[in-house]
């Protein structure tokens, strides 16, 4: 068990590089531009891998780097493109209506990152960890599935909608890096394979979105009722 | 014997769609994946007999499991998938989308190829990626008819699956975590060494990842609240690929919800919550179903809607546990997916025909298709669980389950609920059969012999089902419920 032997200064670089991803988080939820949600994405992804790398380097897991070279290379660079070309080709630069303002939203994120940490503390106590890097990680997953969730919610966009499900992958991939490091590599790359045919076959959608029904907003997928 | 059945079920479908790329041609591709279902079939068919044995058979360095549960679950998917390809050469041939139809095919024998994947996975994360697979395949079947219907349907399906899967990814996570304190940081992470790593895990930590597996395998599984894409997917997609979604998909889905709770069973303090939810779950589904029978419109919404329906009955069964209940569930499983797909075809035949989903427009069906009308009709008798068909018998030994167990209130809730949905689905078919139209109403053109034939392959088993219960299947449903509450002593760590 790595968490609980570790140096404090790699601790706290674990916290930080948790924490500055969460933050991202909120920059997602506090911009209407759907290029800024795309740069936090990115950016939250080499994150990640910045993350991967460290645990790898302090837990003596080779596996990470692997891990921390493929996520910056799907997860940073092809997936970004890929959407911001979508983008560009629809020219939808923004959100237009949302059901909740992006204020609003960061107020409702900030109580999601409270909820997460109760649940974070509950459970670590129960499991010898509390004061421990693993309440951070665990906290910083829950809330990034949140607020994951509450995009979905209260987005429209296809685009967003989509940037929504790969925030709450990301939760879970950077919890992972921190809680299981030595979870198989077989996995983790057919996770991020998987990724890729994710955002493809949504790419695809879009696509038929715009063609067939002459929006790519949510708002109008209100045929199917009852 | 069960690697080599098991290499055939994966290398039939997979030797198809090679096929079809390569020879995109629309007849060729038909038969090619009619094929492909057929010996998938003839090599699920000895499958359950070849998974038993004193320990379930491990390939592939452990990835791959041949155990009687699975066994039993890819046998429904392969019937399904050989009923649903004889259907759709006669379905898709109405649609006159000829020169979409090997792409057509090539995604419908990879649909039925990953389905049948996942509950060969030993791997709690590569049976996810499997269900995962799934849904990617079947969001552009679901799409196939390029209407906007059919783009909605296809964009609520992938994103309210997905943000549902990712919950069970999570769930997936702290089950691994927790074994990490049993086996240390890394380790493979199959069922049975999981189960055998449960009664050491931390009960809140096992308690949480089985919640969120529940949460996120159940929107795949349909189980209400999460089922809103279910009714939207399965009545905008083609008609064989509504059965696929419905009698194999779904089961596909559920085994790995049963999966876990058998490992959360063998952890000791993780007390009755899980179970409690499962079978909140399952009546909750009931309920929703009924309400949404009883004032359905469309002719095949109404059969997404029994779908939701009887998976919350399966869920119901799992949840009251038990020889009875999971001998019931799993009987249910089979008949569910001989059924729904009676009906989905029936549904599909009569909706080209009279050329409408809305069944006020359908009128007169008895009089105008006499062999497929009584076939459908039978088929509508013995979904809502009348005897003497399979279903029937399934649903009373559930009822018997819930009735001997704690949960009593969820067992009489479930048998008057039944009752509404016999009145409200069986009173849609009345008015279908015998009310005059509004309007004189002429349909289009009969039903051919290929939409014809797999709705008499799937009544006849469905009422033999229903009359005779062999021990030989009794006696496998009662080695499945043993292994889900015992497990398996012997474990290879790492």
């Amino acid at each position: 068990m790595i968490i609980t032997d570790l140096p404090p200064l790699a601790a706290s670089l674990f916290s930080l590089i948790a924490i500055a991803s969460l933050l991202l988080g909120f920059v997602m939820l506090g911009s209407r531009w759907l290029r800024h949600y795309i740069y936090a994405f990115a950016a939250e992804s080499w994150l990640i891998a910045l993350l991967s790398a460290t645990v790898g380097f302090y837990g003596g897991i080779s596996d990470l780097y692997i891990i921390a070279a493929l996520t910056v290379l799907f997860r940073g660079c092809i997936l970004p493109y890929l959407i911001l070309r979508f983008i560009s080709r629809r020219g939808v630069a923004r959100e237009m209506q949302v059901a909740l303002q992006p204020s609003s939203s960061l107020v409702a994120g900030a109580f999601a990152v409270i909820f997460a940490l109760a649940v974070a503390t509950h459970l670590c106590r129960g499991l010898a960890l509390a004061g421990t890097v693993a309440v951070v990680a665990l906290t910083v997953m829950l809330s990034l599935k949140l607020i994951g969730f509450l995009m979905l919610t209260v987005r429209h966009e296809a685009v967003s909608q989509l940037l929504g499900l790969l925030v709450l992958e990301n939760g879970i991939f950077l919890g992972a890096q921190v809680l299981v490091p030595g979870m198989p590599l077989l996995i983790e790359t057919v996770i991020l394979f998987d990724l890729l045919i994710v955002v493809v076959c949504f790419g695809v959608l879009v696509r038929y979105l715009a063609s067939h029904v002459g929006s790519t907003s949510a708002l109008v997928l209100n045929r199917l009722v009852g | 014997m069960a690697g080599v059945l098991l290499l055939l079920i994966v290398l039939a479908p997979l030797a198809a769609i090679i096929v079809m790329l390569l020879n995109p041609r629309p007849r060729l591709a038909e038969w090619v994946n009619l094929a492909g279902s057929a010996i998938a079939l003839a090599a699920a068919l000895p499958l359950p007999w070849a998974s038993l044995g004193n320990a379930p058979q491990v390939f592939l360095d452990g990835y791959v499991i041949a155990d009687p549960f699975g066994a039993w679950v890819i046998l429904c998917a392969a019937i399904v998938y050989f009923l649903a390809s004889i259907y759709a050469v006669g379905y898709m041939r109405m649609l006159d989308e000829d020169a979409r139809l090997p792409r057509f095919y090539a995604l419908f024998a990879g649909f039925g190829l990953a389905i049948m994947l996942a509950p060969m996975m030993n791997n709690a994360g590569l049976y996810w990626i499997a269900i995962e697979f799934t849904t990617l395949v079947s969001t552009f079947l679901v799409a196939f008819e390029h209407a906007a219907e059919s783009i909605e349907a296809a964009w609520k399906y992938i994103v309210v699956v997905s943000a549902g899967i990712s919950l069970a990814l999570l769930g997936t996570m702290l089950f691994y975590w927790a074994g990490t304190f049993v086996f240390g940081a890394s380790y493979n992470m199959t069922w049975a060494s999981l189960r055998s790593a449960a009664p050491h895990m931390n009960p809140a930590l096992v308690g949480l990842g089985f919640l969120l597996v529940l949460i996120g395998y159940g929107t795949k599984v349909g189980l209400a609240p999460m089922h809103t894409w279910l009714p939207d997917a399965h009545s905008e997609g083609p008609a064989p690929v509504s059965a696929m979604l419905s009698g194999a998909l779904l089961n596909a889905a559920m085994i790995g919800i049963i999966r876990f709770l058998g490992i959360v069973d063998a952890a000791h303090d993780a007390g009755p919550l899980p179970r409690v939810v499962l079978v909140i779950l399952g009546a909750f589904s009931l309920t929703i179903a009924a309400l949404f029978i009883v004032r359905q419109t469309g002719v095949k919404r109404l059969m997404a809607y029994s779908s939701v329906e009887h998976m919350g009955v399966m869920a119901l069964g799992f949840g009251f546990g038990g020889p009875l209940g999971v001998a019931g569930a799993l009987y249910h499983m089979l008949n569910h997916s001989l059924n729904k797909s009676l009906m989905f075809f029936g549904a599909g035949s009569m909706m080209r025909s009279f050329e409408t989903k809305e069944m006020r427009r359908i009128r007169g069906v008895g009089l105008r298709f006499p062999v497929v009308g009584a076939l459908w009709i039978g088929g509508a008798v013995a979904i809502t669980g009348a005897p003497p068909f399979g279903l029937f018998a399934s649903e009373f030994t559930i009822l018997r389950a819930g009735l001997g167990g704690p949960e009593t209130w969820a067992a009489i809730l479930m048998a008057i609920l039944l009752i509404v949905i016999f009145i409200g689905f069986l009173n849609h078919f009345r008015i279908m059969y015998f009310e005059r139209p509004d309007a004189e109403v002429v349909p289009k053109a009969g039903v051919s012999a290929w939409c014809a034939a797999p709705m008499w392959l799937a009544f006849v088993p469905v009422l033999v089902l229903g009359l005779w219960w062999p021990d030989a299947i009794w006696h496998y449903f009662v080695v499945i419920a043993h292994g889900l509450a015992a497990g398996p002593t012997e474990v290879a760590l790492r």
